[in-house]
């Protein structure tokens, strides 16, 4: 049997368990129409008189289209329009541009090739579903095969075929770079000091959202000259703001109706099938349905795409991570998708939930002849753990630590600083750690049972060392010569110790009303810093107000070591943990210091 | 020829929220004439409680019964936009921006209310049943309702608010990565119980004990539903799935369940849960969004089991009965590591 228990005992001190609402059981608003099969989703609107829409699609990975002939599946019956790429208004889009990341990159119809088994190249408006089939089938495409790449570190090989014209050296674009770097120390100082060298090589394989709810929509004419589009998209304006750019229509022109959603695990944020749906109904001025079976959706609905990790490890004999070096490849298949933004999301979580003084990582996405992948639950870390983790039990056999304790040891806290130039808050690593091996009877010693994530910092974790840089890997570099994939041996230049640029935060609630009060919250560690609402003299700063409410003594933060040079506004961080533990709500107090495992407090 | 007992720990942190920021959201809340609250989202809800938790953010803030609170999602013409459910977002910025809409409908409530007791708004609090009474003197009270039709009907005022949550887009150094990613992690510690049958390379997961520190269960039953579900999901995803068997060798792809694998109901692992909870301070109710992260620490601590268990490291997903008996032959058998 399973069990949750809920551990009230820890972190009691920061947080308010007086509140009415949150923290019950509340059942769903939404449950009984679920369990009695009453939930509306999109494939329930009935329409009369709707059609079925259905692709034509590649059988090869990489293929010139030389001629479609659609003659045959014109004349069947039932057929009521062979749709072709020049139908499409704005036929190259990449998801992304949305938030100005990226190319246009992505045919929805390919017109010139094909470059993945799978890709669409028309697609036939009939009567039913099976005419829809079987026009399919009697369309004829002339090939011409071209050659084609499937691995990632082969796909950057200097003859390697192009396989995406937008990005022809087979990268993505990172500023001036085709990969993203992260460099925060020197990783080869670090494993010149190093004992012991941990490396090794990790790989995943593409895996399927799997929502029962295959990907769909159908789209309708409105009156006043609009589309109606029900949809089982996870992202209602990231997929209409798609669908306007690729119909060239304004967004005004669309009306999505969707929310309730048979699962997505981010298998539904592509937004593909709105794009097809409402390209229909704007062809034919009738109701079409656009859906993936079973097979499109696991084959050519994007995937979580594979990723392959180089993971080098530098540590001292008594257990500490000195150095951590990381080459990754995201397999993005033929088109950017969202991969781009996963590569970043990695980057910002490297080096995992530890306190390293020398990273490095050159993390690429890559581009071969297959499905294009997309998100997926845990998108961009995923994969990263499995391979940080999988890299830690042996680093933790190869110093002769048990595999807990070594996390322990390693794990970062309150004040340290990350990878990314950015400070460890709230954190809780050290305590989950805890309470699963106390769970699971696996025994730490009291000394570690005792550690806790709001101590352990220091003056050396909380700064930001002089860090090595190099200028390897400039876009396209790679096509005139090989290039070692990971990061640089040897630097080019230093970035001095202690420099950073503010964290984002938060903009403040445009009007004072908008803030919640600060007693309301539910929380001790005081209302997020957020960026100031506009010109300070115009407004009342409800935010300095919340700042200096009474039940929160205004004890100035510890100063981090680096102390950044200027910042206007400066950034307000977070109530020091002594003053937070001054004035404690009245449950579970915890003593600073003193492990709530050794304090006889712990519930149950 | 022997089943080995072994077990292996993994531990995690995980963002909250869209990598780099730049993804606002927006709720709008206003009231009906008799004191009912309406949220009007056009967030998405997977399954997940979207609908759910924001109605009882909503009625947190507002100061009202959760019974009393209906949230409507989505229609793109009603409802205020926003960027969409993934990459840990809906509880974080849906959930603050329901906040913020929730605390302006609330300031105009008991503007209202303060008016019809002839008091000061500030000496006026929610009982959260339903009523608004006078601090210390919970007598002198007016029900939610009656501010609502006194507002309406007297007073010619909306209770209605406006939310927006936005963290603003963040650059990244191409030289150094430098970068906000996110302002809020969650973490989770895990720990497998499993055994490995050296004839046959398969895998039996026994048991998992585990730890999430999720911010705050904003409700304890749907977090549940995230950490049973999302850890059944990482065995799947350690020992079953792929849409590419033979990566980066594209054939015998699977088209259906029959070729696709997947846990069933016999493999569902008895999952012992702690949930933690540290709330973030930018979170509402510093609660963080436990839905993405809890797969990912069971991928490596099965693959740390099955080391522990056989001797056998395992660098790539899946972790198919076949690479564990090519592990097992290529050293001659099983070599259980003892800690």
């Amino acid at each position: 049997m399973s069990s949750v228990e809920f551990r009230k005992d820890l972190f009691a001190d920061e947080r308010d368990d007086t509140l009415k609402e949150i923290g019950k059981p509340t059942i769903r608003q939404d449950i009984l129409g679920h369990v009695t099969g009453r939930t509306p989703f999109y494939d329930d609107h009935a329409f009369e008189g709707l059609l079925h829409m259905r692709c034509v699609r590649s059988p090869h990975h990489h293929a010139n289209i030389r001629r479609v002939d659609a003659s045959a599946a014109e004349r069947m019956e039932g057929v009521v329009r062979v749709v072709m790429p020049s139908d499409v208004p704005v036929n190259l889009n990449t998801l992304l541009h949305l938030i100005g990341f990226g190319k246009d990159d992505e045919p929805l119809l390919a017109d010139k090739k094909a470059t993945y088994i799978g890709e669409p190249v028309c697609a036939v408006i009939a009567t039913s579903e099976r005419i829809a089939r079987e026009a399919c089938d009697a369309l004829k495409v002339d090939w011409e095969v071209l050659p084609h790449v499937l691995d990632v570190e082969e796909a950057l090989k200097p003859d390697a075929p192009s396989v995406n014209p937008a990005y022809p050296n087979n990268t993505f674009d990172y500023g001036r770079f085709d990969h993203q770097k992260l460099r925060f120390g020197d990783v080869q100082e670090g494993f010149v000091q190093s004992d012991v060298i941990v490396e090794h090589m990790y790989q995943m394989s593409p895996i399927e959202q799997a929502p029962m709810e295959t990907c769909g929509a159908i789209a309708a004419p409105e009156t006043n000259d609009r589309i109606v589009c029900y949809t089982a998209t996870q992202a209602m304006f990231f997929s209409l703001g798609n669908t306007a750019k690729v119909m060239n229509m304004p967004s005004s022109r669309l009306h999505f109706v969707g929310g309730t959603v048979g699962g997505g695990f981010g298998g539904k944020v592509d937004s593909i099938v709105d794009m097809m749906a409402v390209l229909g109904a704007k062809l034919t001025g009738r109701a079409v349905k656009f859906q993936w079976d079973r097979a499109e959706e696991m084959q050519v609905g994007a995937p979580r795409g594979a990723e392959r990790w180089y993971i080098k490890d530098g540590l001292s004999k008594d257990g500490r991570i000195l150095a951590r070096q990381f080459t990754g490849f995201f397999d993005g298949g033929a088109y950017t998708r969202l991969s781009s933004y996963a590569v970043q999301k990695c980057v910002g979580h490297l080096p995992g939930p530890y306190t390293i003084p020398n990273v490095a990582a050159n993390v690429y996405l890559v581009y071969t002849n297959r499905t294009p992948a997309t998100a997926m639950r845990g998108f961009g870390v995923t994969g990263v753990d499995f391979a940080l983790e999988c890299h830690m039990d042996k680093d933790a056999e190869a110093v002769g630590m048990d595999p807990i304790e070594f996390r322990i040891l390693n794990a970062y806290r309150d004040g340290d600083m990350k990878a990314h130039r950015r400070e460890a808050k709230n954190t809780a690593l050290v305590e989950c750690c805890q309470v699963a091996a106390q769970k699971a009877g696996w025994s730490l010693s009291p000394a570690m049972m005792g550690e806790s994530s709001k101590l352990g910092s220091t003056p050396e974790r909380a700064a930001i060392p002089e860090t090595a840089i190099d200028q390897e890997g400039l876009i396209g570099a790679r096509r005139q010569g090989e290039i070692p994939t990971a990061p640089a041996v040897r630097s080019t230049g230093t970035r001095p110790a202690g420099q950073r640029t503010d964290a984002r935060v938060a903009v403040a609630p445009q009007v004072a009303d908008m803030q919640i009060d600060p007693d309301r919250v539910g929380h001790q560690t005081k209302v997020a810093p957020t960026a100031p609402m506009s010109a300070p003299s115009t407004t009342p700063a409800p935010m300095a107000a919340v700042a200096s409410a009474p039940s929160i003594p205004a004890t100035p933060s510890p100063q981090p070591a680096f102390a950044p040079a200027t910042s206007s506004p400066p950034p307000v961080t977070p109530a020091a943990t002594e003053s937070a533990r001054e004035t404690p709500f009245q449950r579970g107090v915890n003593r600073p210091g003193l492990s709530p495992f050794l304090s006889g407090r712990r519930r149950r | 020829m022997a089943w080995h007992k072994g077990r292996g720990f993994a531990c995690i942190n995980y963002p909250i929220g869209m990598n780099l920021g730049g993804d606002p959201s927006q709720a709008l809340v206003h009231s009906t004439p008799d004191g009912k609250f309406m949220v009007s989202l056009s967030s998405i809800d997977l399954g997940q409680g979207m609908k759910s938790v924001t109605r009882q953010i909503a009625a947190e803030a507002l100061g009202v019964p959760v019974a009393d609170v209906y949230v409507d999602t989505a229609d793109s013409d009603t409802g205020p936009h926003c960027m969409g459910s993934f990459a840990s977002r809906g509880t974080h910025r849906v959930g603050n921006a329901v906040i913020r809409a929730a605390a302006e409908a609330r300031k105009q409530m008991m503007d209202v209310a303060a008016e019809e007791l002839e008091v000061n708004a500030n000496d006026l609090d929610t009982d959260g049943q339903g009523s608004i009474h006078v601090k210390g003197a919970p007598s002198r009270k007016i029900s939610v309702a009656e501010t609502a039709i006194a507002a309406q009907f007297k007073h010619g005022k909306t209770l209605s608010g406006r939310g927006i949550f936005l963290i603003p887009p963040s650059d990244v150094d191409d030289e150094t990565g430098e970068m906000t990613p996110v302002t809020t992690y969650t973490h989770a510690a895990l720990i497998v119980e499993l055994s490995v049958d050296d004839e046959t390379g398969e895998v039996e997961v026994h048991e998992i004990n585990s730890a999430y520190e999720v911010g705050r269960a904003l409700n304890p039953k749907l977090v549940e539903q995230q950490l049973v579900g999302g850890a059944w999901m990482g065995v799947s995803h350690a020992l079953y799935e792929t849409t590419e068997p033979y990566y980066p060798d594209r054939r015998h792809g699977p088209v259906d369940f029959n070729t696709y694998l997947m846990p069933g109901a016999a493999e569902v692992v008895p999952h012992n849960i702690a949930v933690l909870e540290r709330p973030a301070e930018d979170a509402p109710f510093g609660g963080k969004g436990p839905g993405e992260m809890c797969a990912n620490p069971v991928l490596p601590a099965i693959a740390n089991g099955i080391y522990q268990a056989v001797g056998v490291r395992i660098d790539t997903l899946p972790i198919t009965p076949e690479k564990v008996l090519r592990g097992l032959q290529a050293q001659g058998g099983a070599q259980p590591k003892r800690r």
